[in-house]
């Protein structure tokens, strides 16, 4: 007998591409024939036509070889037919093609630092798409937000009042003492350093300038978005969990009304009045340090404060108040909104809520900073 | 798409994917005003996801969904739930757990006046016999009465469908009987259309006038639980529906099969020729205990179930079957009885071809 290996002939006959299979087809020979099928590259538009009439043999590879070989010839403009095979053969190819399975765990590609870049686009992509969504959720609530003011009985007062306890009396304490602390090493670090050039007096302007204006605010929210922008995250993800959400919405009331918008009407509301009495408390500490490392009297101190700063000063902290507040609410009801699964994703979703809100607040507060440098405040 | 007025609810071909991952494709169910569905199928197989598209949870990849006649999920729209008019109760209930009882059945009555929700209230505190509790809080109650309020929670604003998941499942047997039958008969008064979700039969064959077998995302049947347990569709509805084993069998004539165990008479004519394989559904209630029958075998596992024993028993060629004897006829372990096979309603299913299967296909040689 002469040679038997598997082959492949093509033959242009007229407007059309035959190709001739002939001999055995079967696993010994597919390497080479993959190669030979994969050459195969006949004009767009020709149909093609298989001729399996010289097969000796076929195995499943051989079947599995012709049935990929004609489909990646397939294209909208050019048919690929299949002729001439023996029934057994054809029952054969038919088994095999019906069998195609795709490769779900695909392996992982390229090397190492190609695989980091990918991530990194991935990763940017995601926060793209986070900000979208946050930003439609931000549209959401305003719509909402103007037609509850609209019909004003729609608001829920009793929420209101329960988150601003929850909120801002809860949070006095904390607030308080944190502020107060940060008035005392605020002094006595800068006491430290003015006293080397006699400025020790300065150590007041120094103390009522940053707390007023920056640091009041900044550690209030900072200290709110951790209590309360995790809290609402937390909150408002196990009631998702637990399908209470869904459950609302079938009732027929809308998530957003009920719990989305007192929360950040409260926090809007009990974040300027914390953060007063944050610059209260911080101010206080400086004093008490200044009577006892600068003997600085009480009387002088309060002298002193008020010849350097002025009320606008002291508005400019406050008014950052509400707008920081609201990014906190939103973030963490937005976080809270995104739970899904299981109880570990309430877990992720608050230790993000707590991330994006101070890095939200820190960034508002230097688009802020920015805004008062223009306006020459 | 013309509509009837008696059909409440169509699925007309819907699909839905989870990241590229179909779960839902092409399924087809109407519901008629007043009829009470139960999906059917084991954990997995997209069900909820089904449920969950009605109430408008989950948005469509194809298909259509009409309520009342008016399309309300289509690729690429969804009206949202709160929109549809529906009452839903869910698997865990979900009740609001910082409001009593009363007021968590009133939370979306919340446009009614005070006089009116409290009307409302009465009327479904005594609906589900909820009176005495109605100022408790839900962690105060037990299971099935937490399943009594979220049933009148999702009644409350007099729906006119109620979409059910997996209502009873963490409730025990008997409870979840009862209440079954309860809350069919609540939704069969008030005239309420109802789709239910479980993995359930029993549950599914109590509660429903019409069932559909549900399997990796596809309806495999529609039909009365009579008809799914008498004249199973596809091979995985009788496997899945009752209990039973299969046989080999060859069949003689259009309504004879021939088994290891005798010829078995059909109550019917099969329409593959004679000569065919096919697979032979023997459930338990097929086989009977007859001492004096020649055909024995070996009993390898023992289920008491009060009135009956459930036997698993090989036969001498390996096959197991599975019988149900009166429970009066005590047999241990290893005992040999003998059995008689009285099958009313034959099911079979043909064979898939081995000689088909590449694996086992031999090319002849030149």
């Amino acid at each position: 007998m002469t040679d038997t290996r598997g082959r492949i002939e093509s033959i242009s006959a007229g407007n059309r591409l035959e190709i001739h299979l002939s001999g055995r087809w079967e696993v010994g020979y597919a390497a080479e024939l993959e190669i030979a099928l994969a050459q195969l590259s006949p004009p767009v538009d020709q149909p093609v036509l298989i001729d399996l009439s010289g097969l000796d043999r076929l195995d499943t590879t051989g079947a599995w070889l012709i049935h990929r070989g004609s489909e990646a010839l397939r294209s909208p403009r050019r048919s690929v037919t299949l002729s001439g095979a023996r029934a057994e053969h054809e029952q054969l190819i038919a088994r095999v093609s019906g069998l195609y399975q795709p490769c779900e765990i695909q392996p992982p590609a390229g090397n190492a630092l190609i695989r980091l870049v990918a991530r990194l686009g991935e990763n940017a992509l995601t926060v793209l798409d986070t900000a979208a969504s946050f930003t439609a959720f931000i549209g959401l609530t305003t719509v909402t937000l103007l037609r509850s003011l609209l019909h004003p009985r729609r608001l829920r007062f009793n929420a209101i009042t329960v988150h601003m306890e929850a909120t801002g009396i809860n949070a006095l304490p904390i607030v308080s003492l944190i502020s107060f602390l940060i008035g005392i090493v605020m002094v006595y670090q800068s006491a430290f350093q003015l006293t080397r050039f006699g400025a020790q007096i300065f150590v007041i302007d120094l103390l009522a300038f940053s707390v007023l204006r920056e640091l009041g605010v900044l550690l209030t929210s900072i200290v709110v978005a951790g209590r309360s922008g995790s809290a609402f995250a937390a909150e408002i993800g196990s009631m998702k969990l637990h399908e209470e959400i869904d459950a609302m919405r079938a009732l027929g009331m809308d998530p957003v009304e009920i719990l989305v918008l007192p929360r950040i009407l409260s926090l809007m509301v009990v974040l300027p009045l914390l953060v007063f009495t944050a610059d209260v408390m911080a101010l206080l500490g400086g004093a008490i340090m200044c009577w006892i490392s600068l003997d600085i009297a009480p009387d002088l101190f309060l002298q002193r404060l008020r010849s350097a700063v002025d009320l606008p000063t002291f508005w400019i902290g406050i008014v950052k108040a509400p707008f920081f507040a609201g990014l906190i609410a939103l973030t963490g009801c937005y976080e809270g909104l995104q739970v899904s699964g299981s109880a570990e994703s309430v877990g992720q979703r608050t230790t993000r809520a707590v991330v994006e809100s101070i890095f939200l607040v820190i960034v508002a507060d230097a688009l802020f900073s920015v805004v008062f440098t223009i306006l020459g405040l | 798409m013309p509509m009837n007025d008696a059909v409440m609810l169509e699925l007309d071909g819907i699909g839905c994917e989870y990241d590229g991952t179909r779960v839902v494709q092409g399924l087809s169910v109407r519901v008629r005003r007043g009829q009470v569905i139960c999906l059917l199928g084991p954990s997995g197989c997209g069900k909820t996801t089904v449920l969950r598209a009605i109430a408008g949870f989950q948005a469509l990849s194809c298909g259509r969904i009409y309520l009342r006649g008016q399309a309300v999920s289509e690729a690429g729209r969804t009206v949202a739930p709160e929109r549809r008019g529906i009452g839903m109760v869910f698997q865990d209930y979900a009740l609001f757990p910082h409001l009593d009882v009363l007021d968590n059945i009133t939370f979306g009555l919340q446009k009614q006046t005070r006089a009116q929700r409290k009307q409302t209230a009465e009327k479904l505190l005594h609906m589900v016999d909820l009176h005495p509790i109605a100022n408790r809080f839900p962690h105060e109650l037990s299971g099935g009465q937490q399943q009594r309020v979220a049933l009148a929670r999702a009644l409350a604003a007099k729906p006119d469908l109620v979409l059910l998941d997996e209502p009873f499942s963490s409730l025990d047997g008997d409870l979840r009987e009862r209440l079954g039958q309860d809350v069919k008969s609540i939704l069969k008064q008030q005239g309420i259309t109802a789709v239910m979700v479980t993995h359930d039969q029993h549950e599914a064959f109590g509660m429903g006038d019409m069932v559909g077998v549900i399997n990796h995302g596809r309806l495999l049947q529609w039909d009365t639980p009579f008809n799914l347990y008498h004249n199973p569709a596809e091979r995985f509805v009788a496997d899945f529906i009752g209990q039973g084993r299969f046989i080999d069998a060859i069949l003689d004539t259009p309504d004879s099969l021939r088994t290891e165990f005798g010829i078995i008479q059909a109550d019917r004519a099969f329409l593959w020729p004679p000569g065919t394989r096919v697979e032979l559904l023997l459930r338990p209630d097929d086989i009977l205990h007859d001492e004096a029958a020649s055909l024995r075998g070996r009993i390898i596992k023992k289920a008491f179930k009060g009135a009956e024993t459930l036997y698993t028993i090989k036969m001498p060629d390996g096959t197991e079957l599975l019988s149900l004897f009166p429970s009066h006829l005590d047999f241990n372990l290893g005992d040999d009885v003998g059995l008689r096979i009285a099958a009313d309603h034959v099911v079979a299913f043909s064979t898939p071809k081995r000689e088909e299967n590449p694996e086992y296909a031999s090319t002849p040689s030149t």
